[in-house]
């Protein structure tokens, strides 16, 4: 079904997310999974940026062929990253889910607005959360056919 | 027609005209499918999910984007949750849709599952450019087939609908 788990290379993902301890069980859930996967974790806006550029320290990073991105950030917010991303050609094809403890309406209108490949809200409890991974991962790393550049 | 949840009703027989269920307790799908066996078969893997669905389905791509602007016989139709787009479509194929709803300020939030059996991948380039926000190839075999659809009615289950 997708292109890329025919075991020629993992699956980049682009984790961006300000909280330590969220990253750490969402790396943890996906290191779990089944399917091979590599992720690489920023925590900041406008790091997101930087990575998906490649510039400074991120000068060998590679496309992410998917992006969880939280919205509460310093530095430049997850809406202000997404805006980025589906304004610019070369990078509007990668899928980017949010991922926020928000639950306002407003916010997962602003996100579709700007394009969001979808917005799944993160539970607190870590059980929960790590289920909700774990179908982000069966979904998007499973299923979901990406585009090879 | 009508049926007893989940329930699954075309489109153009009325069934659009069902009154909306209270708020959180019903997702509601469109389904663009020209192949009955197709449509068969997603409603049938749909309908195994724990979730209460109503599916309306409609063949072809005009009817889609006359039931979004509930247009004509879809003048009772309410707005799905989510949809369910083919690409090749007669009478408007799926892009044309999918450009259609994600250029229109009231439909473009809706969330687009493109599932194709197409295998080329300019249809895939083209379906992101024009903003799906996913793209599922239909597998071959009939248990992935329906595999695919549970894992996608799984996955959107968790996504927060709009009010």
């Amino acid at each position: 079904m997708n292109l890329l788990l025919n075991g020629v290379r993992p699956v980049e993902i682009l984790l961006v997310d300000d909280d330590a301890g969220t990253s750490e069980l969402t790396m943890e859930a996906l290191s779990e999974g089944r399917v091979r996967n590599r992720v690489h974790w920023v925590e900041n806006g406008e790091e997101a940026l930087e990575f998906l550029r490649r510039e400074g320290r991120f000068a060998d990073a590679p496309r992410p062929d998917l992006v969880l991105l939280d919205v509460n950030m310093p530095r430049k917010n997850g809406l202000e990253v997404l805006a980025e991303m589906k304004d610019d050609p070369s990078w509007r094809r990668i899928p980017v889910v949010i991922m926020t403890s928000s639950t306002k309406e407003e916010h997962v209108r602003a996100a579709y607005d700007r394009h969001a490949n979808c917005y799944v809200n993160k539970p607190v409890e870590v059980d929960k959360f790590k289920d909700v991974i774990g179908t982000i991962e069966d979904f998007w790393l499973g299923l979901v056919r990406y585009l090879a550049a | 027609m009508l049926l007893t949840d989940p329930v699954a009703v075309r489109a153009s027989e009325g069934g659009n005209r069902m009154p909306a269920a209270p708020a959180g307790s019903l997702v509601e799908i469109l389904l663009v499918e020209d192949s009955p066996d197709h449509a068969d078969l997603m409603i049938e893997a749909l309908n195994e999910g724990t979730l209460r669905i109503k599916i309306n389905l409609v063949e072809n791509g005009a009817d889609a984007v006359a039931y979004l602007r509930r247009q004509d016989a879809f003048a009772g139709a309410t707005l799905p949750d989510l949809i369910l787009l083919d690409l090749g479509l007669p009478r408007m194929n799926g892009h044309e849709v999918l450009a259609e709803i994600k250029g229109d300020e009231h439909l473009r939030r809706i969330p687009i599952v493109i599932l194709t059996g197409s295998l080329n991948e300019e249809d895939f380039v083209r379906a992101y450019d024009l903003q799906a926000n996913c793209c599922v190839a239909k597998p071959q075999d009939l248990e992935e087939f329906t595999r695919a659809v549970q894992m996608i009615e799984r996955f959107w289950r968790t996504v927060p609908r709009r009010s």
